[in-house]
């Protein structure tokens, strides 16, 4: 099960033909019988999930991407176990972008928001019976007998009187039969695939022996390589350029002006990159012209002043306030940051008079099509989109700019196939970056220390006010609110506030978005109030957890409904795994803090050291997750591994910063992110078993923003420092 | 210009301009693509490379000074203790650096046959792996160690 192959866009159009018809069921688009699959053989494909080969290949296609998270992993495992194959022997295949294909939670063909498991959950097992189910009618048919009396077993189906008929034998004729109505699936207690604590990715083989699967690594008959001249200028414009010096270096086939600046195109990437360096291009620095940070957050403090617009509110913060016996007030103030995947930018495009064809590590290959035909001027229909692996994605991919730019530099040189590859440098500086914002709490504290009145007012740029405008309303970005909306404190005053402010920097979905301001600034300020109150933090969490079932308007990814229950059971078991309370050496702290967001719910404690200069070392890591049934349960660990890396990264060293309208980090010397020896040094996972029918939860994300408190209240316990700025550097420490 | 050197057993005779990082010829001219770009300044250690048996950066290593040297890449480690030790751990995620991971561990291990903490941070500390495997990669090099 490891060679992965891309289906082409002519089997998809034949597949999908059929659909037309307006078959209702969302996981069925029926396929051609014996269809053609390249090779001399065949294949059918009973659903859009399913291709069964005449040779008995059984082939699960994977609709999101795989970007490290497993799911060229998980989700044929769940088609499998309904399916009734050996699934080390089945291939997978990245699908194209089609309907059938979309994330219901997120409404498009798109891998984000920690939903690929949460949506396939029900969905892919029922794919996978359905088909199964069609392969039974069909050897039923075939042998005059009632469905009831033929059993699917290994890929086999099984008759009576021994009867025995392969999947591959039965699919032609199955991909005609009637889609079942009634799709009944197995109870978890009888899952054989799903849950199995052994299984192996499908895709490490393959990555251990360094073969090409990602998008930088694609080579075409014919191609060349592009090296790209862009702005330096967030929203720059090109003046002018010349290259007099560089159409005359060795290699050069074009030199090129696209929508985004100059591109170089050579025989190879290093001669189209010493090339592009011999650019002299004038750029015009735009409407952000002198723009620094200096500025930025003096615009977000003038728009701090406003009084946003409130996204959760109850009884009455005016009247409560004045009463409390002691008021809490700080304002967190949390940086812009990259993504920094490890493989840069990059898309092969070939764009001639009648066709595009686009292959790129994309994690929303549905959006391609639309602005590759935008910018080129084709149609819709004549723009295919091939997935590759991703070399990490981290919501940097959810973003199509650098599709769009080889596809136009194809065009401008003339419809050959172009590698567009852009530097380490290209990649850090134009990024859309996790927002910056300032973040103001204040909360009133009665003589017990509990919190009767709470104030939060976020003011930081609306990243879906560019991508997704429509799901911007009354001033509310939905993923500007999350891990705040979702507040699980019982807090009977409250007003929480969302103030909107573009900074003239774009902004991006960032690993768990908005959970790393919302939910770090409370988290920290939590623990803020738990110090005034003389209690401990997580005693006092514990005894504010809000066990009403009330119900949240805004994040669209998390529960929904209060998860105060959850929320209690994940804090006491942290508290006993972790040894709190136990005395820890001078210059050691441990710090807690507490999250559901994406319907999992963590609890976190976080043990460090830190030397008397303000150098942090992480000694330990203690999570409790609350995430439902594992569908790939290795995995699902190696996402909290992942996860808590990426969120120390950002918390102890990333920052991007803005000076003359440019980013000033481009490299990963000045855009710091954890090595080997600064990871945690110990990390202990302890999982709550899954209430019965308690979906799965996502796990690509919550942990990066639950570890940033845990470690800044660690801190704050080791030192009594609390910095109110991130990155929590020794600078910013001595500072606070 | 023509440039002769030994890549994973095999001679290869490549005509490019001798200032060329190893890492492009690798990739560009010969077509072995394990080999990664990250970060083009020797921060990363996505390309690392064995030359005479030590990791080296081929970012950083222009193709002119590796006449008739000897190169391994991961496309020549086959399927030795350190991938199979990446294998039983699942180590990848997305998989990018972990060709860089792999040849920096190897030349570790073929250095030091069992390597304490101290010893892995020291020689591993070069490569950045954005995903966060680096309990793997410990664990990992460990286990091959102990399977070598």
């Amino acid at each position: 099960m490891e060679q992965i192959k891309h289906q082409s866009r002519r089997d998809f159009v034949k597949a999908s033909a059929a659909v037309a018809g307006g078959l209702a069921i969302g996981f069925h688009m029926p396929g051609k019988v014996a269809q053609a699959d390249g090779g001399g053989g065949s294949f059918a494909m009973p659903n859009a999930w399913v291709k069964i080969g005449n040779d008995n290949q059984v082939t699960l296609m994977v609709a999101r991407s795989e970007m490290g998270q497993g799911v060229a992993t998980s989700m044929p495992m769940l088609i499998a176990e309904e399916l009734e194959v050996d699934f080390s022997k089945v291939k997978v295949e990245f699908a194209p972008p089609a309907e059938v294909y979309i994330n219901s939670l997120l409404g498009g063909q798109l891998t984000g928001g920690s939903t690929s498991v949460r949506d396939a959950w029900e969905k892919l097992r029922k794919a996978g019976a359905s088909a199964r189910m069609m392969l039974v009618s069909a050897a039923a048919a075939e042998w005059g007998v009632d469905a009831s009396q033929v059993k699917a077993e290994n890929g086999q189906l099984i008759g009576p009187g021994g009867k025995r008929m392969s999947y591959g034998m039965a699919a032609p004729k199955a991909a005609q039969m009637e889609v079942p109505k009634d799709v009944p699936l197995k109870p978890v207690s009888a899952f054989k695939v799903v849950g199995n604590a052994k299984q192996k990715r499908v895709d490490t083989p393959m990555k251990v022996r360094g073969e090409p699967v990602f998008g930088i690594d694609t080579r075409v008959p014919g191609m060349m390589y592009a090296a790209v001249a862009m702005s330096p200028y967030i929203g720059g414009k090109l003046k002018s350029y010349d290259d007099s010096r560089a159409k005359n270096m060795p290699g050069v086939k074009a030199v090129v002006q696209y929508s985004r600046g100059v591109a170089v195109v050579a025989d190879s990437y290093w001669q189209a990159k010493k090339a592009k360096d011999l650019l002299r291009v004038e750029w015009d620095q735009g409407p952000n012209a002198g723009l620094n940070m200096q500025k930025i957050w003096a615009g977000i403090e003038e728009a701090a002043k406003q009084p946003g617009a409130t996204f959760r509110e109850s009884g009455n913060v005016e009247e409560a306030m004045p009463k409390a016996a002691k008021t809490v007030t700080s304002t967190y103030t949390l940086p812009f940051l990259s993504h920094s995947p490890m493989e840069p930018m990059n898309t092969l495009a070939q764009v001639s008079a009648d066709k595009a064809i686009i292959i790129t590590p994309t994690q929303f290959q549905q959006l391609i099509p639309h602005v590759v035909a935008g910018a080129t001027g084709l149609k819709l229909e004549q723009v295919e989109v091939r997935t590759t692996y991703l070399g990490g994605g981290f919501g940097r991919r959810v973003e199509v700019d650098y599709a769009i730019d080889a596809a136009e530099i194809s065009k401008a040189a003339g419809g050959v196939p172009v590698k567009m590859v852009w530097s380490r440098e290209d990649d850090m500086t134009h990024d859309s970056y996790r927002p910056a914002g300032k973040f103001g709490l204040s909360a009133g504290l009665d003589a017990n220390g509990m919190i009767t009145g709470m104030r939060f007012h976020s003011t930081s740029p609306s990243i879906s006010a560019r991508l997704f405008p429509s799901v911007v309303k009354d001033g509310i970005d939905p993923f500007a609110v999350e891990g705040i909306d979702n507040f699980p404190y019982a807090v009977p005053n409250l007003k929480f506030t969302y103030q909107m402010h573009d900074t003239g920097v774009t902004v991006g979905y960032w690993r768990a978005v908005s959970h790393n301001l919302n939910a770090v600034a409370l988290e920290c300020f939590i623990d803020e109030c738990a110090v005034a109150a003389g209690k401990d933090p997580i005693d006092y969490r514990l005894a504010m957890v809000d066990m009403a079932p009330s119900k949240h308007a805004w994040s669209g990814l998390s529960a929904g409904v209060a998860v105060g229950p959850r929320i209690k059971n994940a804090l006491q078991m942290v508290k006993e795994k972790s040894g709190w309370g136990k005395p820890l050496a001078q210059g050691k702290g441990r710090g807690v803090a507490v999250m559901e967001g994406y319907n999992t719910v963590i609890a976190m404690v976080a043990e460090v050291t830190v030397s008397p200069n303000f150098d942090v070392t992480v000694d330990r890591v203690v999570s409790v997750v609350d995430a439902g049934p594992l569908v790939h349960p290795d995995q699902a660990l190696a996402q909290m591994e992942s996860c808590i890396n990426f969120g120390q990264s950002a918390c102890m060293w990333g920052e991007i910063t803005i000076n003359e309208n440019s980013v000033e980090q481009n490299n990963f010397d000045s855009y710091r992110v954890a090595r080997i020896n600064e990871a945690p040094k110990k990390l202990e996972f302890h999982w709550i078993k899954p209430a019965d029918n308690q979906p799965p939860g996502g796990l690509g994300e919550p942990a990066t923003a639950v570890i940033q408190p845990a470690i800044a209240n660690a801190i704050a316990a080791a030192t009594g420092k609390r910095a109110k700025m991130l990155p929590l550097t020794p600078e910013n420490l001595r500072a606070s | 210009m023509n440039i002769t050197f030994n890549v994973n057993g095999k001679n290869e005779t490549v005509d490019v301009a001798p200032d060329t990082p190893l890492l492009w010829v690798l990739r560009d001219t010969l077509g072995m693509t394990g080999t990664k770009f990250g970060c083009g300044k020797a921060l990363c250690g996505a390309c690392t490379v064995h030359l005479n048996g030590m990791a080296v950066r081929s970012c950083q290593t222009q193709v002119g000074s590796v006449a008739g040297q000897k190169i391994t890449t991961i496309e020549g480690l086959k399927m030795n203790a350190v991938q199979k030790a990446w294998i039983a751990l699942d180590v990848p995620q997305c998989g990018y650096c972990q060709p860089g991971q792999m040849m920096s561990a190897s030349a570790l291990l073929a250095a030091n046959r069992n390597p304490s903490d101290a010893d892995i941070d020291a020689a591993m500390s070069g490569n950045i792996c954005r995903c966060g495997t680096y309990p793997r990669i410990r664990a990992a090099i460990k286990h091959a160690a102990k399977n070598a």
